[in-house]
């Protein structure tokens, strides 16, 4: 266990920018930040602003250009794209906007993907799966598949998907941007259960006051820099 | 297992448009099958042949013949064991449509010759004893309803009149290749009518056939043959009953070429239908390769998944269109049967077509796995919504 006082995602003057028709558009500049163990933390600001680039750095499906990038100790930035792809199933769970299940396979299955990459026996896979989606309240849906559940329920598979690797950090971009209030409401409240009860970090990413609330700490970002706000 | 799974329910995805690339693959196939069978078939008269039979003929052309003297001389070369000889007689039965080979030929050893004729006793003895009695393939037979004891009347062309043969025996074939759809009669018959109506035109022989006893003979006895009638008035050509076979076969070769590079454009047609459905197919799925990466499965899950994907279609289509392709010759071949003795898929047929299904897949399969295996997450991820 990481002390509380040790924050599990360190960064340190990290940019990043992308190259559009040969010109290279920065899109974060000299980042630092740091998240605690057990953190609940809202990223917020306008459209554009770097939010989503920031998260998929953090989350090790991006690279950045220069900085330093530390998730549970481990150097994110150093690592190969074959490390890295070993890294992010075994610590990171993601959460999207339009959830990303692969629709000819059921809710059970999508929730067993991670699973499938690591040693566990088909029976021990099997029990983890069915304790996730109890955990999300889906255990009567799980031969259905994603076309046939709402997209509350949606989600609520894709978080399911997300802590099944029991992740040191859970990353969602947007969870509740693509829902009506009421299934806003129980995906978030699931999300603040898994931070209080289970203590996992949270980083989220949101336009939504309302979702904002929920997080104990809000961060603004601006054309690439950060401010600090204290929730 | 997993990925079967997935390969599988992905193919079944879009019922339609995987229906409809099966269907276009299995036509593809079943045309690729039977244009494959068209050219084996042309070349099963050549296979069919002996390598131990030559034949002679006149050094100019077919068409002018040799005199009958030279079969003693033929005879006294080394190697040669056996001598039959005959004329392309050309006649027509009712009307020109129903062309089939017709020859005068002498009887004893022309049969002696060809073993893969198959008479049965009584009918050989009873086709020998009748002057004006003929021998009819199987297929011709039953091409033209004809029973043994029925009159058979040709309409000569190179020998003018009617000819009124009866038919004493119907022929089958030893192998499966044999041509059945020969008509042949006494040689004596021609000849003797010959002297009477027009002399000048007796003793004259269209070919002579020629048994080796033992075919690494043919070269040496070819020569030996054409020495003997060198610097004479009718010079003799000796062939390989194969060569033989071939130079006719070679005069339609530039037709054969085109039917081969027709039926190999049909498949890099299909290729190019398939990989663009594969390609679209791929290009709706970026966002979810993008999510099976980001969760931890690498290129070759997902090149797995596409290219299994792009194989499996091509082989379903490649099985349908073989399998539809024994039926569709067996009734091609029924039609044809008058232009095309012997229409049977070759069994390297099978093996062709799924080697052409199986090169449709991986064609198609190829850049859209590549696309998927090499796609960057972030971007990927991006395409949603
Ligand atoms: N792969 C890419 N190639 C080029 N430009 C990119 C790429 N990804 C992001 N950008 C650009 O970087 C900037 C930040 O994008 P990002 O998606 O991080 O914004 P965001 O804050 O998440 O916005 P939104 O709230 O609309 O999701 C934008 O200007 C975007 O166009
Ligand atoms: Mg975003």
């Amino acid at each position: 266990m990481t002390s509380p006082s040790t924050p599990i995602v360190e960064i340190r003057n990290l940019f990043k920018s992308y190259l559009r028709s040969s010109q290279r558009v920065p899109v974060l500049e000299d980042i630092t930040l740091d998240v605690a163990d057990g953190e609940f933390l809202a990223l917020m600001g306008p459209s554009g602003s770097g939010k989503s680039t920031l998260l998929n750095l953090i989350a090790g499906i991006d690279h950045p250009d220069s900085g330093l990038l530390r998730v549970g100790g481990v150097e994110v930035s150093a690592l190969s794209e074959g490390e890295l792809a070993a890294w992010r199933a075994a610590h990171v769970g993601f959460i999207f906007q339009f959830y990303n299940l692969i629709p000819v396979l059921t809710a059970f299955e999508n929730v067993e993907l991670p699973l499938l990459l690591t040693p566990l026996s088909r029976k021990e896979r099997h029990e983890h799966v069915a304790l996730a989606l109890r955990l999300v309240s889906l255990e009567d849906r799980m031969d259905h598949r994603p076309g046939q559940l709402s997209g509350g329920q949606q989600q609520r598979v894709a978080i399911a998907r997300a802590l099944i690797t029991d992740p040191t950090i859970l990353v969602a971009d947007e969870p509740t941007g693509d829902l009506d209030r009421e299934s806003a409401e129980e995906v978030l409240g699931l999300m603040d259960r898994l931070n209080r009860e289970f203590g996992k970090t949270v980083i989220m990413v949101t336009h939504d006051p309302r979702a904002a609330e929920k997080a104990r700490v809000i961060r603004h970002l601006e054309k690439g820099l950060l401010n600090h706000v204290p929730a | 297992m997993f990925l079967l799974k997935l390969i599988l329910r992905n193919a079944l995805r879009h019922k339609l448009r995987s229906a409809l690339t099966v269907v276009g693959i299995a036509v593809a196939i079943l045309a690729f099958g039977l244009l494959r069978t068209l050219i084996g078939a042309w070349y099963l008269g050549v296979e069919a042949s002996a390598a131990n039979r030559l034949v002679t003929r006149n050094a100019i052309s077919l068409v002018f013949s040799l005199p009958l003297s030279y079969k003693d001389r033929i005879k006294q070369v080394d190697g040669v064991e056996k001598i039959s000889l005959g004329n392309w007689f050309g006649g027509i039965y009712i009307d020109r449509k129903n062309f089939f080979p017709n020859f005068a030929v002498e009887t004893v050893s022309y049969l002696d010759l060809y073993p893969e004729f198959v008479l049965s006793a009584q009918e050989k003895s009873a086709f020998l004893r009748d002057r004006r009695g003929a021998v009819a393939g199987a297929k011709l037979a039953e091409r033209f309803g004809w029973q043994v004891g029925d009159q058979v009347t040709l309409q000569g062309t190179i020998f003018p009149g009617n000819w009124e043969f009866v038919l004493r025996g119907i022929y089958r074939g030893l192998r499966a290749n044999t041509d059945q759809s020969q008509f042949f009669f006494h040689w004596d018959y021609l000849n003797e009518t010959m002297k009477k109506t027009a002399p000048r035109r007796a003793d004259q022989v269209g070919f002579y056939m020629i048994g080796l006893a033992h075919p690494e003979q043919a070269a040496q006895a070819s020569a030996a043959i054409d020495g003997l009638f060198k610097n004479s008035l009718a010079e003799t050509l000796t062939e390989t009953e194969k060569a033989f076979q071939l130079s006719f076969v070679s005069m339609s070769g530039a037709i054969i070429t085109a039917i081969r590079i027709v039926s190999i454009v049909v498949i890099v047609i299909i290729m190019v239908v398939a990989a663009n459905t594969m390609a679209m197919t791929a290009r709706e799925r970026i966002a979810e390769y993008a999510t099976l990466k980001t969760l931890g499965f690498d290129a070759r899950h997902i090149a797995g998944a596409v290219f299994g994907e792009s194989l499996l279609i091509a082989l379903t289509g490649g099985v349908l269109g073989l399998l539809l392709t024994y039926p569709a010759a067996a009734e091609i071949g029924r039609r044809l049967a008058q232009f095309i003795p012997v229409f049977r898929v070759p069994p390297e047929t099978i093996w062709l077509d799924l080697a052409a299904a199986a090169a449709v897949g991986v064609v198609a399969g190829i850049f859209p796995s590549w696309r998927g295996a090499t796609i960057n997450i972030a971007e990927g991820l991006r395409r949603i919504g």
